[in-house]
């Protein structure tokens, strides 16, 4: 492998290859792609982010009076569908997954460039239809869709912002479909499975959810289309047609959805533990065999979502196990990570940080679905913020937080410019603040009793509530300074060497940023992933 | 770089990011069968509602069964049965590098294909002549007495939505035909280079048990109760 | 705002009891895990940090150490799963004795129906130490029954009948939410579950009730027409509904149910396929009254025939066959004898 190289000066790379504007819409470069997706998932988080800030400050007072009843209820809709499935599903696949997935397998692109910017495209026109939705009018049903609320009854935008979800489906489905051809088919001459890092496997066992998964959601959003549109009777029981029968569709893809969300972000974490703490990952086969066993199990635990909705006890006993059994590859994870830093030479760089912040709180997130995988006290929690706290604690605690570490991390690699240190340990830290102060409350308010979607609460709630919403403001502030202080490095930041943490990993075996062809010869894969031990001579450089 | 033979180094239709013909053959088959996986899981969910209605409400989805125009769907079983023949020969026409062989089998098939979607459109005429589609003109009458007209609206649902998605592929399949006939017409394909004919086959073999599958659940679960 | 802040809800009925140990369990687990993990790696961070241990150890792992932070996990995951089954199973099936509540749910409101005849918007009264089964059904949308104080949620489905129960042990005033999102006011479908000594609650039912339930569905047995086919004489044209509820019945085709309020609202409703003909009867000529019978009024009709349980049907069998206007509500209604 190369020794890492000082930075010189004007070469040409991806990003200066070409500047016009046709060169960046019609690029079939992944790393371009990866680039377009970035820009495309910030602006969706920054508005999701602006309906949570309006649903915080609504509920400062019990009365909620902020916002009229039909507005609250549709901006956590639209927060939901916003977050769900224009920011945490793409986040760590399209952006970090797009850029980084070829380099890391010694390729010169994806297997299928062309669909990748299809997919890119895909996402902005859904994107697009469901801002439409939101700016004519919006709407109310949740982002769960069930019936026969947003079939008969609700009178807002519901079609249009199905047909945006329906779009940025296909662009998951092709992102995943690219994946899978990559890692299959297009790793470098070496490069077997049990060398592939992590980061590979996590994103290989996402790609088969979202290809398993997404057309059935697709499917059960069709069908609330066709029926609000022609009346057909499919979930109205006038008709004989049953509602929870789109719960079981709908939760069929949206429950294995949550480890789209999680899986990529886990695979972050295990290329900063590493290479923060110059060490090879502690069970190398336990970790990679804990994605595809969270993605196998991670399909057979769907009814947890409907354990007061009417289903019958004997498959309510089953999914309960089956939510039980899929904890044990994430809890083994956090181990395995937790061990690796055990006589390690850790770095406290802020990626590095925010990997501790992921393995922390979605420790606390995922030991949270304990609570509601026991048939018992889930029948008090479910529908209140228990639920809330739970899923916010591990998709914000813990994808959010693995999110920003992986920009951070590679942000020299995509970029060639650090970004500014301590501004970033900064804001990792009120993040961290932040986060807690906002949602720790909710796990309380839930078991009190207080259900979610509410826009107005029982007096009692509100001192909980302030605290919440008094971390939300923390949290806000801790989001915006990284989008000032990259844009910023950008141009003022401090030049890059092509492999400023001294990784072993085979993205940062090329230049930073690396040319469009990513390798000048294709790499051979010699050894293990984590050979730290094999490469003393690799340096932290920045 | 890579190590092939010359004649793939130099092919024209290599593209980025492949080191040679082999690479890319595999993984464009690779990306067509985890495609068809996923129209799998589609269709499947279409299914699976109709699984749940029809064990719930079986005889009226044998009294809706029976008013499914049986000739028409029998005909265009055939018809698609014949079009998959004639799409796998020639498949194995490009195998053999035989354009001409590859353009007449294609445009059979698309001959084929026209004639099943003109067929479907015919019966779902029928189907609105006679009130029988949902959210449109749907008045169900029938000479069983008391047989849950909601129920039966749900088979007709079922059937408009699942055919009708079948129909979408169908029209998409013989765009992908049409593409690769032109292409064949061209010169384009070879012993060496057929990729593209083989997948599409793969698309429209799959859109084909589709149907084989739609069929019998449709139009003869009434059959076999009388 | 600072003096009232709970930290711990309420506990008023049987299932807290079982619910609330159950948590702090899984309470302890968390923060000994999550305690763990932060503490470990806390040290770790510190003990190894680069300025002061440079040079990494490299560990491959250990299948021992897997085994066993595979297996505990597991061990403690299976005992809580079996635990909490159990305390599921316990809200179970109401018991036999339960006091019988009913109740419809729509948009936005809760209305509840005592036995005899006490109704109630948005409030329910129930006595202490009794079993309570509340039957719910819903007239648009999905809702949600969720008493915090009592441990208790259910779903509330439109066209079926659902049932949740408990017992209060604790008197006083608890909250009632709607906890499953119904559209603009979901969070105003709220109400209380107002829980009385007995004495008290028999006072409370006294003092008010238009009538019980089913005699509201005897009236409305005669209003709808079905007194002209069910009766118990030779000449009726329908089955006797005396003891009809909680008993088997046969259909033509050999399958059989129970008749329960699923299956009375069933029949009413129609229309009524070809395989649930009940047996001996060769055709179904009851009018389909699909549209014409609300909620409330199904719940009472329901009441009556239960009601008719010990007593044979208390209605007189000379009673006369609907009029014209009857039956022009109904036209369906045959008024020459159609024998099987």
């Amino acid at each position: 492998m190369s020794a890492p190289s000082v930075a010189v000066e004007p070469r040409e790379h991806y990003l200066n290859v070409d500047y016009g504007i046709r060169s960046w819409l019609l690029t079939t470069d992944h790393k371009r792609i990866g680039v377009l997706y970035m820009i495309s998932i910030t602006v969706m988080f920054f508005i999701g982010g602006v309906f949570a800030t309006l649903i915080r400050l609504n509920l400062m007072t019990p009365a909620g009076d902020l916002v009229s009843a039909d507005t609250y209820n549709k901006l956590f809709t639209m927060h939901g569908i916003v977050m769900v499935f224009f920011f945490l599903i793409p986040a760590v696949p399209a952006v970090i997954g797009n850029f980084v997935l070829p380099m890391m397998v010694g390729a010169r692109d994806m297997a299928f460039p062309k669909i990748n910017l299809l997919s890119w495209y895909l996402f902005v026109i859904g994107a697009g239809i469901t801002l439409y939705s939101i700016v004519v009018g919006g709407v109310d049903t949740g982002w769960t869709f069930y019936t026969p609320f947003s079939t008969t009854y609700s009178n807002t935008y519901v079609f249009s912002t199905i047909v945006g979800i329906l779009f940025s489906g296909f662009s998951s489905i092709f992102t995943g479909l690219n994946f899978i051809a990559t890692i299959h088919k297009l790793r470098a001459p070496g490069l077997t499975w049990r060398r592939m890092q992590l980061f590979l496997w996590s994103n290989y066992a996402t790609a088969v959810i979202m290809i398993l998964g997404t057309p059935v959601v697709a499917i059960a959003l069709i069908l609330v289309a066709v029926e609000r549109m022609w009346h057909i009777g499919i979930f109205n029981p006038a008709l004989g047609g049953d509602p929870v029968l789109f719960q079981h569709l709908f939760w069929f893809y949206s429950h294995p959805a949550v480890y789209i969300m999680v899986l990529p972000a886990m695979g972050v974490i295990s290329e900063l533990v590493t290479t923060f703490s110059r060490k090879r990952i502690f069970g190398y086969e336990f970790v990679a065999a804990a994605s595809i066993a969270i993605a196998v199990f991670g399909f057979l635990v769907w009814g947890h979502h409907m354990f007061v909705a009417g289903i019958s006890i004997y498959s309510a006993l089953l999914f309960s196990v089956m939510s039980y059994l899929v904890a044990i590859p994430s809890a083994v994870k956090v181990f395995n990570w937790t061990a690796t830093l055990y006589k390690g030479a850790i770095s406290y760089r802020t990626p590095m940080l925010y990997a501790f912040g992921f393995i922390g709180l979605f420790t606390i997130g995922g030991l949270t679905g304990l609570f509601l995988a026991a048939l018992g006290v889930d029948i008090h929690v479910t529908d209140t913020y228990f639920v809330v706290a739970h899923f916010h604690y591990i998709m914000v605690g813990g994808t959010v937080m693995a999110y920003l570490g992986a920009i951070h991390y590679w942000w020299p690699k995509m970029f060639g410019r650090m970004y500014p240190e301590g501004w970033a340990k900064l804001s990792a830290g009120i993040i961290f603040i932040g986060f807690n102060v906002t949602f720790f409350p909710q796990f309380l308010l839930g078991y009190l009793g207080m259900p979610r979607r509410y826009h107005a609460y029982a007096p009692e709630f509100q001192v909980l509530n302030v605290m919440s919403t008094a971390g939300a403001s923390i949290l806000a502030a801790g989001y915006l300074l990284p989008l000032i202080y990259l844009i910023w490095s950008l141009r003022y930041g401090e030049i890059a060497p092509a492999n400023p943490w001294g990784s072993t990993g085979l993205e940062w075996q090329t230049t930073s940023p690396p040319p469009t062809h990513n390798f000048e010869e294709t790499p051979v894969v010699t050894e293990e992933a984590y050979a730290y031990d094999k490469h003393p001579e690799m340096e932290f450089v920045a | 770089m890579s190590h092939s033979t010359e004649a793939a180094v130099t092919h024209p239709a290599l593209q980025a990011p492949y080191r040679d013909l082999d690479q890319q053959r595999e993984t464009a088959t690779l990306g067509m069968f985890v495609f068809l996986l996923t129209e799998l899981m589609m269709f499947g969910g279409l299914f699976c509602a109709y699984l749940v209605y029809r064990t719930l409400y079986l005889p009226s989805f044998l009294e809706a069964s029976k008013h499914m125009d049986l000739t028409i769907g029998a005909v265009n079983t055939a018809v698609l049965i014949c079009s998959s023949l004639s799409m796998a020969l020639g498949v194995r026409a490009a195998q053999q590098g035989r354009s001409k062989a590859i353009v007449l089998c294609l445009l059979i098939t698309i001959l084929f294909g026209c004639a099943f979607l003109v067929l479907k459109g015919v019966e779902y005429h029928h189907h609105w002549a006679v009130h029988e589609v949902p959210g449109i003109n749907f008045a169900f009458s029938s000479s069983v007495p008391l047989v849950n007209v909601g129920k039966v609206q749900l088979f007709f649902s079922l059937y408009f939505i699942m055919t009708g998605l079948h129909a979408l592929h169908m029209l998409i399949g013989l765009g992908l035909v049409t593409w690769i006939t032109i292409a064949a017409h061209r010169g384009r394909y070879s012993p060496a280079y057929h990729n593209p004919v083989e997948n599409v086959g793969l698309y429209w073999h799959f859109v084909d048990i589709v149907w084989i599958y739609l069929f019998p659940l449709l139009y003869l679960i009434s059959r076999m109760h009388t | 705002m600072w003096t009232d802040f709970p930290l711990w809800p309420a506990r008023a009925a049987n299932f807290a009891d079982k619910v609330d140990p159950l948590y702090l369990f899984l309470v302890a687990v968390t923060v000994f895990f999550s305690a763990g993990i932060f503490l470990t790696i806390t040290v770790f961070a510190i003990k190894y940090r680069r300025s002061i241990h440079p040079q990494a150890e490299q560990i491959e792992g250990s299948l021992a150490v897997e085994a066993t932070w595979s297996i505990i996990p597991l061990a403690i995951a299976l005992f809580i799963f079996v635990w909490s089954a159990s305390v599921y199973f316990s809200y179970g099936a109401p018991p036999k004795n339960a006091l019988r509540i009913y109740g419809t749910a729509k948009q936005w409101m809760w209305k509840f129906e005592q036995a005899d005849g006490q109704r109630e918007i948005n409030e329910l009264h129930v006595p202490l130490g009794r079993d309570v089964a509340v039957t719910l059904i819903s007239q648009d949308v999905i809702h949600s029954f969720y008493v915090p104080a009592f441990r208790v949620k259910m779903d509330v489905l439109p066209n079926r009948y659902r049932t949740v129960w408990f017992r209060p042990t604790r008197t006083g005033t608890y909250h009632l939410f709607c906890a499953e999102y119904c559209g603009t006011s979901h969070a105003g479908m709220i109400g209380w579950v107002v829980v009385m000594e007995p004495a008290d609650y028999e006072a409370w039912l006294a003092s008010g009730g238009e009538g019980s339930l089913a005699s509201s569905g005897e009236k409305l047995f005669r209003h709808f027409g079905c007194i002209s086919c069910h009766r118990s004489d030779k000449g009726a044209r329908g089955p006797d509904l005396a003891g009809l509820f909680g008993r088997e019945v046969h259909f033509q085709n050999g399958t059989t149910t129970v008749a329960d309020e699923n299956y009375i609202r069933e029949r009413i409703l129609g229309p009524r396929p070809p395989d649930r003909q009940v047996a001996g009867w060769q055709r179904d000529i009851m009018p389909v009254f699909r549209g014409q019978v609300n909620e409330e009024e199904m719940l009472e009709l329901i009441a009556y025939v239960k009601s008719l349980q010990q007593n044979p049907l208390n209605v007189n069998p000379n009673a006369p066959i609907p009029d014209e206007e009857q039956r022009k509500r109904n036209p369906l209604v045959e008024p020459e004898v159609v024998r099987p």
